[in-house]
């Protein structure tokens, strides 16, 4: 569920459009020196994951049930700029053969989604990784608290974009009030799940995990 | 975006508004089912819509023994038209034009040839990778299991795990089969037919309709 169409006024849009394109840019370029000529196939499966792993349901309690948004999930798995890079595509096929969000506010969901979300779990998960222990459990620590902070926060980007520019008369605190707590909520699932999808990705192919293959493994040879 | 321009209260520019675009519709053979069905995914922002005439200050008005607030139904009536209106011309879009000539369309658009790419390998393997999911899915429900509260994250969340890690493999094999066939990171580029003056003309035609019923309905008021 994207921000559609006519829900913020055009030059609202058209400036966090400009944000979310610098932000695309500054991942592209980066993504090219991190994983060179591999990005446009890996970046590629992985925006396939995300749209294929949002269709998995997560059952809540009494009939409802919720999906991962896997912003943070896919930063923690493949670094932040081939992850943003991911998320974007992602928003935009979307909007285009989906009808999911608006062209006009394909900027503002970039904005919010593959830019902030992405970047603050990142800054998040950096912080984490350095407080926690070095040891390879607080990895899905981390990155579940990266994922917990990063979805109410990216919901507070979309009502300043709604306090700047919406086209509605809801107050803003109200706004403000009802999306930081249901994504308070929908953050501790995300939370929850992004822990125990990444601590089962590290217990089978560990070395997948962008937040924790830098440590080099010296080849051990048994005989 | 001239329908996201114009304010709510100019009501005939939409009536010609949704005029145009059901006609578009109509003429491209989409079945008016398949219109709506697809139309369902705004019903949330629909909803908050719904809400927006009980808030809002000033003028109040009477309807149906509800006390609403002009400035509020104004405010929800434009989120709901220009809302519906951009799903439909997307639905026009992607019901009309192949994801491959949408793809094709964005580069010579210029978009990032990096953006491109990624875009092109998401939807090939779209549907790869969901089925791989439906088939993990199938294996599980074999298995007797059911998906029933939060106990049963840990196992869905294992799932994800397994299909992330299988998505990442078959990128690798992916990236591979690319690199011995010549892969130096650009794709190769195909015959390109150029775009016709008439292909922009016919695209354009859309867009300018709009603005023209705008710019009439200005006058008459």
């Amino acid at each position: 569920m994207h921000i559609p169409d006519g829900f913020i006024d055009i030059p609202t849009s058209a400036a966090f459009g400009t944000l979310a394109l610098a932000g695309t840019a500054i991942a592209l370029k980066k993504a090219k020196t991190e994983v060179d000529d591999r990005t446009a196939p890996m970046a590629g499966l992985t925006a396939v994951f995300i749209f294929a792993v949002q269709m998995l349901n997560f059952p809540v309690a009494a009939g409802t049930s919720g999906h991962l948004l896997g912003g943070a999930l896919a930063m923690v798995l493949v670094g932040p700029y081939a992850a943003s890079l991911a998320i974007t595509v992602v928003l935009g096929v979307q909007a285009l053969l989906f009808a999911d969000g608006g062209l006009t506010a394909l900027g503002l969901n970039v904005f919010n989604l593959s830019v902030i979300a992405v970047l603050v779990s990142f800054l998040v998960f950096k912080l984490m990784v350095k407080l926690l222990p070095k040891i390879k459990s607080a990895i899905p620590l981390a990155a579940g608290i990266a994922a917990f902070v990063s979805v109410p926060i990216s919901a507070s980007a979309f009502t300043l974009q709604y306090a700047i520019g919406g086209n509605g008369t809801a107050p803003v605190e109200t706004v403000f009030i009802a999306m930081f707590s249901t994504h308070l909520l929908i953050g501790i699932g995300e939370a929850v799940i992004t822990m125990l999808t990444v601590s089962a990705i590290l217990a089978s192919r560990s070395d997948l995990v962008y937040g924790w293959s830098r440590k080099e493994v010296a080849l051990e040879i048994r005989s | 975006m001239v329908a996201v321009a114009t304010p709510i209260t100019n009501i005939t520019a939409y009536i010609a508004y949704f005029s145009l675009i059901w006609l578009a519709l109509l003429t491209a053979k989409i079945p008016p089912l398949t219109v709506i069905k697809r139309s369902l995914i705004e019903i949330p922002f629909v909803a908050f819509a719904l809400l927006m005439p009980f808030f809002g200050q000033g003028e109040r008005v009477n309807f149906l023994g509800l006390s609403l607030y002009q400035e509020g139904i104004n405010a929800g009536a434009g989120i709901i038209a220009k809302a519906t209106l951009g799903v439909l011309s997307a639905i026009l879009l992607s019901a009309t034009t192949t994801a491959r000539e949408i793809l094709r369309g964005l580069e010579i658009l210029r978009l990032p040839s990096m953006l491109v790419q990624i875009a092109t390998f998401m939807l090939r393997y779209l549907n790869v990778v969901t089925d791989e999911m439906e088939r993990m899915s199938v294996a599980r429900s074999s298995r007797g299991f059911d998906a029933k509260g939060i106990r049963h994250w840990r196992v869905l969340a294992n799932s994800a795990g397994a299909l992330f890690i299988r998505s990442y493999e078959r990128g690798e094999r992916v990236h591979l089969a690319m690199l011995s066939r010549g892969y130096s990171g650009e794709l190769p580029k195909e015959e390109r037919e150029d775009v016709s003056p008439q292909q922009i003309a016919l695209g354009l035609a859309l867009p300018l309709l709009a603005l023209t019923s705008l710019l009439i309905s200005i006058l008459i008021l």
